[in-house]
């Protein structure tokens, strides 16, 4: 009896230390976020002045923002027919088959592929050919690193998206059929509209995976520290900055740095957040 | 009549020749879509099957100017990336042993108490620390233990971040493989006056082994090849390091050392190879335990 109250007491304990964890890191990053905002207030999220030369330093986050969302945004369209394809070739197309496994397979690898690789292969072979297109900034910058950025983020959308695609009841679909649609009408006005929110919730989730990620867009970005103005131009995002800057950092950029991880913190937080309730209120 | 008629048939003429049309675009966008796969293993093997040897396992990586050396002389690079080898062993066998414990007691804390606020609180935390960049574990990690106990950077800070990264999915696969397991075993051993530690030990752990372990490997092959949390924990070492209060070298961060050293470039393909060689490997085996067991 004894025993079974220890043994609960554990499960309970272990829990509990999730918890305690998420909080430390919530409190940790306002805690080391405060200087930075003592300093700039709110100007830190809205300026776009990042100067860490001494006695005139500066830091205001928005280029980061600005380079984080565009980036993430442009990846999302980019990886969109892509990932939607794929789920539609598993998960109808060839629904069950050998085929529609090795594809699954081979996207869920591409999870498994390190950020760092993917920055090597962005930089070694996806910019000469870009820069052979004619793109400016020896290569670098938003565009290239979103569509790095997309290509990693295909198997978050993709795999739910597919599982949600194939539970879709064969009723309604044989309904459709017996009505003379084709293969193709049967996806867009039966299939789609039926696993919605399902597809939604996985390119939410996806997004939120490409707001985060850190190395591969470090490497290809460019990292210039000025808000892009097009889509070709060089940029640097929350977390790459943090990457590269951590290095020569202390005081009151080190504080700055912690606030874009709290803001970063705060960001893919809702939008995950976003994505699971979706989920959730669909089962 | 007839002309009624006429338009029927070619407006199924024009909507076949949609469906097709979609199909092939559908077939053609998959196979774009697994062609980086293809094409970025194709590129770590073509150039770096050569580096790949026994010294490259054994040895720690040369100094710039030996690279220099074997450079211009069209010599082979000498040298592996011992060190980072055992760092990345290092600190994902210590990452594990924190992640593990925890994280499958929460998942068998969350299977036992469905519907509890306590329990939906956890399941969605974990959730959202699922979803945290593992730049902003790196800067947790740097502020829980490198500044305030190893006094600078060491593996044991690398490993925090990591483990916190391993966590929410060991959690999750957890709970979801217990859910699986008939009701009744359980029950079976609960009747039988079986202490519930036991119930948990013998029989809860055991019939959901290998969906444990499957989660387990996943999470491993995750963090195996994270990058941007080590280089704010571990920041990266020229030798083998074992001490875990100490700055450590990983595969990660030798490819990013190589990457920005112009003599040494030519590693990162041979060190990506190997990386990515583990990770599939550890991914592989995850799954065919998972089918296995199916």
């Amino acid at each position: 009896m004894n025993s079974d109250k220890i043994t609960k007491g554990v499960l309970l304990l272990s829990s509990l230390l999730i918890l305690f964890v998420a909080g430390g890191m919530m409190y940790s990053l306002v805690e080391g976020a405060i200087p930075a905002f003592k300093s700039f207030g709110l100007k830190f999220v809205f300026s776009n002045n990042w100067n860490p030369t001494e006695g005139k330093e500066n830091y205001g986050a928005l280029p980061f923002i600005s380079g984080t969302i565009i980036t993430a945004v442009a990846a999302l369209l980019i990886s969109l027919p892509l990932s939607f394809s794929a789920s539609l070739f598993i998960g109808e197309y060839y629904r069950g088959t050998k085929l529609a496994k090795v594809l699954g397979t081979m996207v869920d690898l591409l999870a498994g592929i390190p950020s760092i690789v993917y920055g090597l292969w962005g930089f070694y072979v996806l910019r000469p050919l870009l820069i052979d297109l004619g793109l400016p900034n020896q290569g670098f910058g938003v565009f290239t690193a979103s569509v790095i950025l997309a290509i990693m983020i295909i198997p978050y959308a993709t795999s739910l998206s597919n599982e949600i695609i194939a539970m879709v009841p064969n009723e309604l679909k044989e309904a459709a059929y017996s009505l003379g649609a084709t293969k193709s009408e049967v996806i867009f006005n039966v299939v789609v509209p039926s696993a919605r929110s399902g597809i939604v919730a996985g390119y939410i989730l996806s997004f939120g995976r490409a707001l985060g990620e850190t190395m591969a867009v470090t490497m290809l970005i460019g990292n210039s520290n000025v808000i892009p103005d097009s889509f070709f131009s060089t940029g640097n995002t929350m977390a790459s900055v943090i990457a590269n800057q951590f290095g020569e950092a202390e005081g009151l950029k080190l504080s700055a740095l912690i606030a874009i991880g709290l803001l970063l913190f705060l960001i893919t937080g809702i939008i995950n957040a976003i994505g699971k309730f979706i989920i959730k209120k669909m089962a | 009549m007839s002309s009624s008629a006429n338009l029927m048939v070619d407006n199924l003429g024009r909507r076949t020749l949609k469906d097709k049309f979609y199909k092939v675009l559908v077939v053609v966008l998959s196979i774009v879509t697994i062609s980086p796969i293809v094409l970025i293993i194709y590129e770590l093997i073509v150039k770096g099957y050569r580096q790949i040897s026994f010294d490259f396992i054994l040895k720690t990586p040369p100094d710039t100017f030996e690279a220099m050396t074997a450079l211009s002389s069209g010599e082979l690079i000498p040298g592996g990336i011992a060190n980072g080898l055992t760092g990345t062993l290092l600190m994902v066998v210590l990452a594990s042993v924190i992640a593990i414990p925890v994280g499958v007691i929460t998942g068998i804390y969350l299977y036992e108490n469905p519907g509890k606020f306590l329990a939906n609180l956890t399941r969605n935390v974990s959730d959202v620390l699922q979803g945290v960049p593992s730049i902003v574990l790196g800067l947790i990690a740097y502020m829980w233990i490198v500044k305030p106990i190893t006094n600078g950077f060491s593996a044991l800070a690398g490993s925090v971040s990591l483990s916190i990264m391993m966590l929410p999915m060991i959690v999750r696969s957890t709970e979801e493989t217990l859910k699986m397991i008939p009701q009744t075993i359980k029950e079976a051993a609960l009747a039988l006056g079986v202490p519930y530690y036991k119930v948990i030990l013998r029989v809860l752990i055991p019939t959901s082994f290998s969906g444990l372990l499957t989660g387990i490997l996943l999470g491993i092959s995750r963090v195996l090849g994270e990058t941007a949390p080590l280089m704010l924990t571990a920041l990266g070492s020229t030798m083998i390091n074992l001490d875990i209060t100490k700055p450590t070298s990983a595969v990660p961060l030798l490819i990013w050392e190589f990457y920005n050293d112009p003599n040494m470039v030519d590693l990162i393909w041979s060190s990506s190879l190997l990386l990515m060689a583990m990770v599939l490997a550890l991914n592989l085996i995850s799954k065919r335990i998972a089918a296995r067991t199916k």
